[in-house]
């Protein structure tokens, strides 16, 4: 049988006093899913995955890593964040340190793990996804895609129980999505658990073993990809899924 | 031989005399330069907070010194100071006391600007690696923010080594004034003394400041080829 990574029940979540962002979301993750999470923007995709990684409080409900509920105690997020690895869709890597910095930082201070052993795994990493000539470059000298194939790695360096992956091609230019998105595929393939964000429904429908459909802070649909993309069962679906095709101007 | 004036500047012990009065300028403004960016530090996260009440004192506190004078404030430390709490403090521990008040207000607000202009991203990607809200202050956000603050950084630090040039006026005797009493001791043997004793602390005063401009230049490029 296979093991539930994460389990959230009954999410509730609203900023400030205003309506719900997440309405009463269930979801859980099994190890080696990848789940990918579409919804027209505003639907609380991002916030979702937000919440998933204790960035946002929860108004409402519970999220467990394992079987266990991290309350909000300071010392317990930490080990929940370290375990829920996040990219997100700006490039967030830290310019004041060079490739390697960036890799070794939370590994090293977080983790207490020796430099030489994180390293040697780095560079293995960056080999994988054909950037290791690039470790001793500061970020600035990088292209967008190069920076997320970093943050990627930064993330899976220290060993995460489940990765979130937050439009993080949103902010690329349409070349360098696809060397990022291969990655992201290499990781699905290798066994990875995955929480994914995204604007391309031809790589969602590629990558995930379950796809969410979120509109208005619920679960709407929830469906294997073939279905959900062939047939979808919703008429709120149906709509979004038509939106992104164009009809000719001419005939 | 007609007597320029020149010789003035080495009779005796002059030039040391100028030397010594240097360092007395740059002595103030230094420990307060030191003081400053750490306090200044303290307070550009505090301004950051977001509650009313804490806003509302700095906001204050920043208006009060943008609006008083150095001078003013010198004479309220070392004259108010004195008759009204009883302390006897030297001119130079008041000077500390009003350019470390002064420096900290701008570079708290300096520190604050450069925290505000840091992307949330950053914190964000910190914290959701799992390292502590301190972790990420040291070796994430701070780092970015010494590279943002070091031109106006710097700044300060020069317009407070010039500033320091009204302490003379609470009685401290640095490098101006020592250039005065120069002046005022040779005025008949060597009338044309003060152009050339004015020259020389210009001089002096060139030497300590170029060489800061110089370090936040080659800091500000080293950092830009990043």
């Amino acid at each position: 049988m296979a093991e539930t990574i994460l389990e959230v029940e009954h999410l509730k979540k609203s900023y400030g006093s205003q309506a719900l962002v997440l309405n009463d979301i269930s979801f859980s993750i099994e190890k080696g899913e990848v789940v990918v999470v579409v919804g027209p923007s505003g639907c609380g995709k991002s916030t979702f995955l937000r919440c998933l990684n204790r960035l946002e409080d929860i108004n409402e409900g519970t999220i467990k890593l394992r079987g266990v509920s991290y309350e909000k105690e300071k010392k317990k997020v930490h080990q929940f964040r370290e375990k829920v690895g996040m990219v997100f869709q700006s490039y967030d890597l830290f310019p004041n340190m060079t490739i390697m910095g960036n890799l070794l930082l939370a590994p090293m201070k977080v983790q207490k793990r020796k430099k030489e052993e994180v390293q040697a795994e780095a560079e293995q990493l960056l080999e994988r996804v054909g950037l290791l000539e690039k470790k001793d470059s500061y970020p600035r000298q990088l292209s967008g895609g190069q920076k997320q194939r970093v943050a990627i790695v930064r993330s899976l360096l220290m060993h995460p129980e489940v990765l979130l992956l937050d439009e993080i091609t949103a902010a690329l230019d349409p070349e360098m999505v696809r060397e990022v998105l291969q990655v992201v595929l290499e990781l699905a393939k290798s066994g990875m658990t995955m929480v994914i964000v995204t604007h391309e429904m031809e790589f969602a429908r590629a990558v995930a073993d379950r796809v969410i459909f979120l509109d208005g802070g619920k679960v709407v649909e929830e469906a294997g990809p073939e279905e959900f993309f062939n047939h979808p069962k919703t008429d709120r679906a149906k709509q979004f899924l038509n939106s992104f095709h164009y009809e000719a101007v001419n005939e | 031989m007609q007597n320029m004036g020149f010789e003035v500047l080495f009779r005796g012990t002059n030039f040391l005399r100028l030397c010594g009065g240097l360092w007395v300028t740059l002595r103030i403004a230094l420990i307060s330069m030191i003081l400053s960016i750490l306090l200044g530090f303290v307070l550009g996260m505090i301004m950051n907070i977001q509650n009313i009440v804490v806003k509302a004192i700095c906001r204050f506190y920043l208006e009060v010194v943008r609006i008083m004078p150095q001078l003013v404030l010198l004479f309220l430390v070392y004259f108010g100071a004195a008759k009204h709490l009883g302390m006897n403090l030297s001119g130079e521990n008041a000077a500390i006391i009003v350019f470390t008040f002064w420096g900290t207000a701008e570079m708290g607000d300096l520190v604050r600007s450069a925290l505000i202009a840091i992307p949330k991203h950053q914190y964000e990607s910190g914290c959701g690696l799992g390292l502590t809200k301190l972790q990420v202050y040291i070796y994430i956000i701070l780092p970015q923010t010494v590279r943002r603050l070091l031109p106006s950084g710097i700044n300060l630090l020069t317009r407070m080594i010039k500033t320091t040039s009204l302490v003379a006026l609470i009685g401290v005797i640095e490098v101006v004034k020592v250039g005065k009493q120069i002046i005022d001791a040779s005025r008949y043997t060597d009338p044309k003394a003060g152009l050339w004793v004015y020259g020389a602390v210009f001089i002096m005063y060139f030497v300590i400041c170029f060489p800061f401009s110089r370090l936040s230049a080659a800091l500000e490029k080293k950092f830009a080829n990043q």
